[in-house]
């Protein structure tokens, strides 16, 4: 079985595993980072929104081959430590989560689409794929624009900025 | 509004704990609670009296020494706040810090009310839920007065600790004990008055807000139970097929691959990863048998249920009429975790973990189906990902204990999508005959008759059994459906109508279905809704105006009132843009909701803003409260607009949220706005309420949009 090494929020990780895996199934089965959900595995519902190297992606269709000497970062390495990123305090202070499913999801998209333009339009975060079947959605927009506009912090990306991973 | 609960003495209980425990039985409000009288339950003392033993029908509250309050909550939490609503209303009575409470979700019980549904928790825990935590209090400040020696009234609490007269304080932790001994507390157990209320009342932020957003939260998915493997199953192209044969050689070689055994919904595989699962899955060799439906598509359906609907008398003479045909899709509950189960069965007892909103029905079913007592199968109830009345069914959880029998191992038992999107449930399709007669400027008649179709195997019993994985499936319909059923919505009386009648058919069909999120009120009012602007047209009334005046209730009026000011009902608005209103009464609570739609565009229509407004009673917590309505309204816009399940050739089209329709971003409005009306009333329902009235509005601003009448939804389907 090949094995694949890459930066998994901040820690370097090796994983053996078929290079065809999806770095969804890598991530839950055998690194146990749970963060990133299933919830349609064709890369429609986006509950398992993470970043490689920064960028967005859907673990669900991400083969592991493809991530190797890369960065990846969960929901889990979004926080320094106890001091929560500012999209997930703007979550926290909007109270966005319903079940809570998509919201890892909703959050790391969230965190891209800031770092693309750091005050989005209403077009932007309609732009935004991310099913919330509890319908969040009108507290996601307002937890966005509430980051927009304390915006100058939001593309830091957290302890995730270690070895190749660039933010 | 909602009952007399707080004039009635809740009992609570002191358990025999070396910590301070006390309980109070749930769903004394019984014809609330849970629909059965509690017979027998006078044959228990009242709180001076120590009860040893059982603790299974009651709500328990214990005080650790680590100065944390434990209320072990026999309800289901799937996203609607139940959690944080019961931790604030045991901080509220014992002066405790929202984040020293904690509200896991209690195991299977083997008696009392475990269910949740009909949007009853909030109004069936209120009462004992406050009277417990009261009671905690009064012992903790009589177990403080003793150890300083001071007259109990002068001792105050707050932030979990008795405060004395000089500022010295004691964590209820580290008076638990003390407490616990306290057999008469010497000041009130009686909860505060309402005007007294700091938290219950104050917008709060969910409990469990920072281990969803850190990504902490645990489904079940999520759990790592040891060596529970990955588990798919391979399910048939149509509803309810069978296997004939199935070829699993190749599955069998391949790498990763722990088992693969049948059950009555198909081929499972165990492997070491769902990576492994799935591709072994693929390479299943299956031939399979058509199911019941297989000849039926949505046409035949359709005619069907219209076939179905029972015919109407003879209108009042001298009226004329105003009616319409409406036809609603079946729909999925898709939430956003799919159907997911560990199970570890072993010869003499089982121990399954999932989401349930009925634990101690499933515990009862996964025993018989795996021959075990009930007993011995322990059910643990998880967090769920969403549920919208779908976890009411446990045709997953039945399904791995199966497997876990059969593979003879622990599994982990995941619903691909596909799965849950074509192998169901769905709320049934319906139709629906609406008729009002209108005399002199009045309506004097309003008829109602519809059909839905029904869950039914008829002779096909064994294919039923398929659907909840081995076993009858037609008690948990109706476990879904028979406490969610307040008065029939025809019969609910929300205007001043004259003679109001309802009457319903049905379609028996062998399909998973299952209560949706507001059950019938959300086809059925929605449709009224319709009919009642289609009335206030016809005599050239403005619908708010026409509601207003005939209206029964002044509760119902209020909201109306409320989103008519504060949506600026009438405003005038660009050419295909326009206004719609709906308004709903039902859980003891009522709602309005106002919407504006951008129909420019015919075929993408956007609503734009949305304002609600909702008297449910005492609102517990006014922040969960708006964001039931807020995914309400979701449900609205996305059932009357775009998501529905086609049904071709006894198979479901539709397998992904690709085609499944739920809105997104894109389809939500950009404005949202909810009110919560003052009261003091005691609290009604909410997790379902706003549905019909969102729906119905979203409806009517289409109609008034576009000049059209709608009547088949979704409307882009």
């Amino acid at each position: 079985m090949p094995s694949y090494s890459f930066v998994l929020n901040g820690k370097p990780v090796t994983v053996e595993a078929p290079s065809d895996m999806p770095l969804l199934w890598v991530l839950r089965d055998l690194l146990g980072v749970t963060g990133p959900k299933y919830g349609c595995g064709v890369g429609v519902c986006r509950a398992c929104t993470s970043h490689l190297d920064g960028e967005e992606i859907q673990p669900c269709l991400v083969p592991v081959a493809d991530c190797a000497g890369r960065g990846v970062t969960t929901i889990e390495g979004l926080a320094d430590g106890d001091r929560l990123h500012p999209v997930q305090q703007a979550w926290l202070d909007c109270d966005v989560a319903q079940c809570g499913f998509c919201q890892p999801g909703q959050i790391m998209a969230a965190v891209a689409l800031l770092k693309k333009t750091s005050r989005p339009t209403d077009a932007d975060i309609d732009g935004i794929e991310n099913v919330c079947r509890c319908g969040t959605y009108s507290r996601i927009r307002e937890a966005i624009k509430k980051v927009a506009a304390t915006a100058g912090t939001a593309d830091d990306e957290g302890p995730g900025r270690t070895g190749t991973h660039t933010v | 509004m909602s009952g007399q609960l707080s004039r009635r003495r809740f009992m609570v209980y002191s358990l025999a704990a070396s910590t301070l425990t006390v309980a109070a039985p749930i769903g004394c409000d019984t014809a609330k609670a849970d629909g059965t009288a509690r017979r027998g339950e006078g044959a228990r003392r009242p709180s001076d009296v120590v009860v040893t033993g059982t603790d299974e029908e009651m709500l328990v509250l214990e005080v650790t020494t680590a100065n944390k309050v434990v209320v072990r909550l026999p309800r289901a939490e799937v996203g609607q706040g139940i959690t944080t609503a019961v931790a604030m209303m045991i901080a509220e009575e014992l002066d405790a810090r929202i984040e020293d409470v904690q509200i896991p979700l209690a195991d299977a019980r083997s008696k009392g009310n475990q269910f949740t549904g009909g949007s009853n928790s909030v109004s069936s825990l209120y009462g004992p839920a406050r009277a417990l935590a009261a009671t905690a209090r009064a012992r903790l400040v009589t177990a403080a007065a003793k150890r300083w020696n001071l007259p109990p009234r002068t001792l105050r609490t707050r932030d979990t600790k008795v405060v004395g007269p000089d500022g010295r304080t004691a964590t209820f932790g580290s008076l638990s004990a003390d407490a616990a001994r306290i057999r008469r507390p010497a000041v009130s157990s009686r909860p505060k008055p309402a005007s007294r209320h700091r938290v219950i009342g104050k917008p709060t932020t969910r409990i469990d807000a920072r281990d969803i957003v850190t990504g902490k939260a645990k489904y079940a998915g999520d759990l790592a139970v040891a060596d529970a493997k990955p588990t798919v199953v391979a399910r048939p192209p149509t509803l309810l097929g069978k296997v004939v044969s199935v070829d699993d050689r190749a599955a069998r070689a391949m790498p990763g691959v722990r088992a693969v055994v049948r059950v009555p919904g198909g081929v499972a595989v165990v492997a070491d990863t769902f990576h492994h699962a799935f591709k072994a899955e693929k390479a299943l060799r299956i031939t399979w048998a058509p199911g019941p439906l297989a000849a039926l598509s949505d046409a035949a359906i359709r005619s069907r249920l219209r076939t179905a609907v029972p015919r109407f008398g003879t209108p009042p003479t001298g009226s004329t009429q105003v009616a319409g045909e409406f036809e609603f899709a079946f729909v999925s509950h898709a939430p956003m975790e799919v159907l997911t189960a560990v199970a570890d069965v072993r010869a003499g007892s089982a121990e399954i973990w999932f989401s349930s909103q009925s634990p101690q029905e499933a515990r009862d079913s996964i025993a018989a189906a795996v021959g075990l007592p009930a007993s011995k199968v322990r059910v643990h109830v998880v967090r769920g990902g969403g549920s919208f009345g779908r976890r009411l069914n446990y045709d997953a959880a039945i399904e791995a204990a199966l497997i876990s029998k059969k593979a003879r191992r622990p599994v982990k038992l995941m619903w691909s999508r596909a799965d849950d999107v074509r192998h169901g449930r769905m709320r049934p399709a319906s139709h629906h005959r609406i008729r009002a007669s209108v005399q002199r400027g009045r309506v004097v008649a309003f008829e109602h008759a519809m059909a839905s179709v029904n869950e039914s195997y008829g002779a096909a019993q064994e294919q039923g059994q398929s659907a909840q994985g081995g076993v009858s499936t037609t008690p948990v319909a109706w476990a879904g459906r028979a406490p969610a059923a307040g008065p029939l919505p025809s019969d609910s009386g929300l205007y001043n109508f004259g003679r109001i009648s309802g009457n319903s058919g049905g379609v028996g069909l062998a399909m998973p279905l299952g209560a949706w999120r507001s059950v019938d009120s959300g086809t059925m009012r929605t449709a009224e809704e319709i009919v009642v602007d289609e009335v206030a047209r016809s005599l050239g009334r403005d619908p708010v105006a026409f509601r207003r005046a005939t209206l029964r209730s002044k509760a119902v009026r209020a909201v109306l009132d409320k989103v008519a000011s504060a949506g600026r009902w009438g405003r005038t608005l660009p050419t295909g843009h326009a206004q719609g209103v709906a308004v709903h009464e039902e859980y003891g609570s009522c709602v309005a909701c106002l919407v504006e739609i951008d129909a420019t565009n015919r075929k993408e229509p956007r609503v734009t803003r949305v304002v609600m407004a909702a008297d449910v009673g005492t609102a517990v917590n006014p922040r969960g409260l708006q964001a039931q309505l807020m995914g309400a309204a979701t449900d609205g816009i996305s059932t009357v607009l775009r998501a529905g399940l086609h049904i071709d050739r006894g198979a479901v089209r539709e397998s992904s949220y690709a085609d499944f329709r739920y809105a997104r971003q894109r389809h939500a409005p950009t404005h949202f706005e909810a009110h919560i009306m003052p009261s003091r009333q005691d609290p009604g329902g909410a997790g379902e309420l706003g549905v019909p009235a969102a729906a119905g509005a979203v409806a009517n601003a289409y109609a008034r949009a576009t000049g059209t009448r709608p009547r088949r939804f979704p409307i882009d389907f």
